[in-house]
């Protein structure tokens, strides 16, 4: 039974922040690590992601992005609704889509919707969007502790690992159940920061969650993004740490705290 | 037995109770818009104003029953006196959103509005309704001189550190097309507001808006057999609570039969897609989730 295991959440075919994430964790201890998917989407080079993945043993969920890829789909399901957030995300999946072999899709379609683990004694569910809906965002500031419970009661779990929104968080629910948000590798947090977030979580007193920062070479991955002509705005979020598109799909709180 | 006639449209099921919006000030409003689906106005009390004791209670049914999120709307929430202990209340249990024509909003009601964001761990969302790019549209929907009232509450509103989301009808011909989309959201920008917000909103054809245009044709209602999306309809995971009792949704507090119970708990079952309205739903996607 491991007693520390590193979550990274969406990759966005960042292959040099996903491999100084994995490295980070081994690192610092974790005994296993687990990816809850969409690897493809936003950066550069989307196979140079599935080497990495199991040089370092990642077990990995399936994202809306390996479910629409692999079922092909003819755009990414991110569960935008307003037009100027689902304009970016068509260049993304189109991109992606195109860089992307057919064994790599097929791989894809193998790879299960959820998972649950046993750790720290806790029944642990891991899922992309919400357990529920594959695309569901999860966000702090609408993901009250009322709705969660009921999330965790419907899917008999005591911690519940998510990604997809980009955002992490740890909301801790009355009878000291978790719900966490473990963030993303492929861009940074809307913080005016390059560095991206990966959570590691350790077995003492329950269970103990840290997000982790780490550094990677944010300039060459803008020199390679530059060099796949994928949109000036994506390469501006990845130097700036600040969210450029797929915006209007965050609520309230989220938005202000961004720059744009 | 007599086969029930709601037996021949599709049925939603609740998959869950995530939305719980509230006709907090009933269907009264400083406004009487030409294009009102319940045609609110300053003397209509089919619904009244709900009460801080009202919604407290259904509040608490939506704590244990896991409620997502609360939407406030009317007529107009700014006319219920108690609407800032009501969003204060809701805001500890969860995120919150007010629809409103934007008319009320003083700088001292925007100050206090950001004081109750601030104190919350969850986000207040502001909507506020226009019609059209300016006062040519709006105004001849919703009285003289409205448009530029509202634009100021806008601009206070951003100026107290609130964000709000502009929601037009697709009244304005071409609104909901991307040049539309942008002229609108270039037009906020020169208010100085950098980060627009906009979501387009369909209109139905019945209350005021059946005397202004047309209402819905005997054609355009779903039909037994139609499959329908209860994940995109707001059917499939919300109810109204309205001074009467709860509601399926939003739109049709104008019809009894759409009265699910007087509990939360009493709502959640199948609802059958009987009205006209609910065509335009499931034909255009609509939901009056932000």
């Amino acid at each position: 039974m491991p007693e520390r295991i590193a979550v990274l959440g969406g990759v966005y075919s960042n292959s040099l922040a996903l491999e100084a994430a994995c490295r980070d964790a081994l690192s610092r201890g974790a005994e296993a690590l687990y990816c809850l998917g969409d690897l493809g989407a936003f950066g550069p080079y989307p196979e140079r992601v599935f080497p990495l993945l199991e040089q370092y043993r990642v077990t990995t969920i399936q994202g809306n992005y390996e479910e629409s890829l692999a079922s092909g789909r003819a755009d990414c399901n991110c569960g935008y609704t307003d037009p100027r957030d689902n304009h970016f995300a068509q260049i993304s999946y189109d991109y992606t889509s195109r860089n992307t072999s057919s064994a790599a899709k097929r791989w894809m379609g193998t790879l299960p919707g959820t998972l649950r683990l046993e750790f720290a004694g806790r029944r642990v569910l891991l899922a992309h969007g919400s357990p529920r809906r594959i695309n569901e965002f999860l966000w702090q500031s609408t993901s009250p502790a009322p709705f969660l419970s009921r999330l965790l009661d419907e899917h008999r779990a005591d911690l519940l690992l998510v990604t997809h929104t980009g955002l992490h968080w740890h909301r801790r629910l009355p009878g000291g159940r978790d719900v966490v948000n473990v963030g993303v590798v492929g861009r940074p947090p809307n913080n005016g920061r390059t560095d991206v977030y990966y959570t590691l979580l350790t077995a003492r007193d329950g269970v103990k969650v840290e997000f982790v920062p780490v550094a990677y070479d944010a300039e060459r991955l803008a020199r390679d993004m530059r060099a796949e002509k994928l949109p000036e705005e994506f390469i501006e979020t990845i130097l700036t740490g600040w969210w450029t598109t797929c915006l209007e799909i965050l609520p309230a709180k989220e938005r202000a705290a961004g720059k744009f | 037995m007599t086969e029930s006639p709601l037996q021949s449209f599709p049925s939603v099921p609740l998959l869950a109770l995530d939305t719980l919006w509230f006709q907090v000030a009933g269907t009264i409003c400083n406004l009487r818009c030409t294009h009102c689906f319940i045609a609110c106005s300053p003397e209509n009390h089919s619904h009244e104003m709900l009460t801080l004791q009202t919604v407290r209670r259904y509040l608490q049914e939506g704590e244990e029953l896991g409620v997502r999120e609360y939407y406030f709307t009317g007529g107009e929430p700014f006319m219920n006196r108690e609407l800032f202990p009501i969003l204060e209340a809701t805001l500890r249990l969860g995120p919150a959103t007010v629809l409103t024509n934007g008319l009320f909003l003083d700088a001292q009601r925007c100050a206090r509005l950001k004081e109750l964001e601030s104190d919350s761990e969850y986000s207040l969302d502001l909507r506020i309704s226009v019609d059209g790019w300016g006062p040519e549209d709006h105004d001849r929907i919703r009285g003289e001189g409205t448009f530029d009232r509202t634009m100021a509450g806008v601009r206070r509103l951003w100026e107290a550190g609130l964000n709000p989301v502009l929601t037009v009808t697709e009244l304005a011909e071409g609104i909901a097309s991307p040049s539309g989309r942008e002229r609108f959201l270039e037009q906020l920008r020169r208010l100085g507001i950098s980060k627009p917000r906009l979501k387009v909103l369909s209109l139905f054809r019945m209350g005021a808006e059946q005397r202004r245009e047309r209402g819905y044709h005997p054609w355009e209602r779903l039909e037994a057999g139609t499959t329908v999306d209860a994940e995109k309809l707001q059917c499939g995971s919300g109810r109204m609570v309205t001074s009467r009792g709860v509601y399926v949704c939003p739109i049709l507090i104008d019809f009894s039969a759409a009265q699910m119970g007087q509990t939360l708990r009493q709502t959640l079952r199948p609802f059958a897609l009987a009205y006209p309205a609910c065509y335009t739903c499931h034909v255009q996607g609509v939901t009056c989730r932000t």
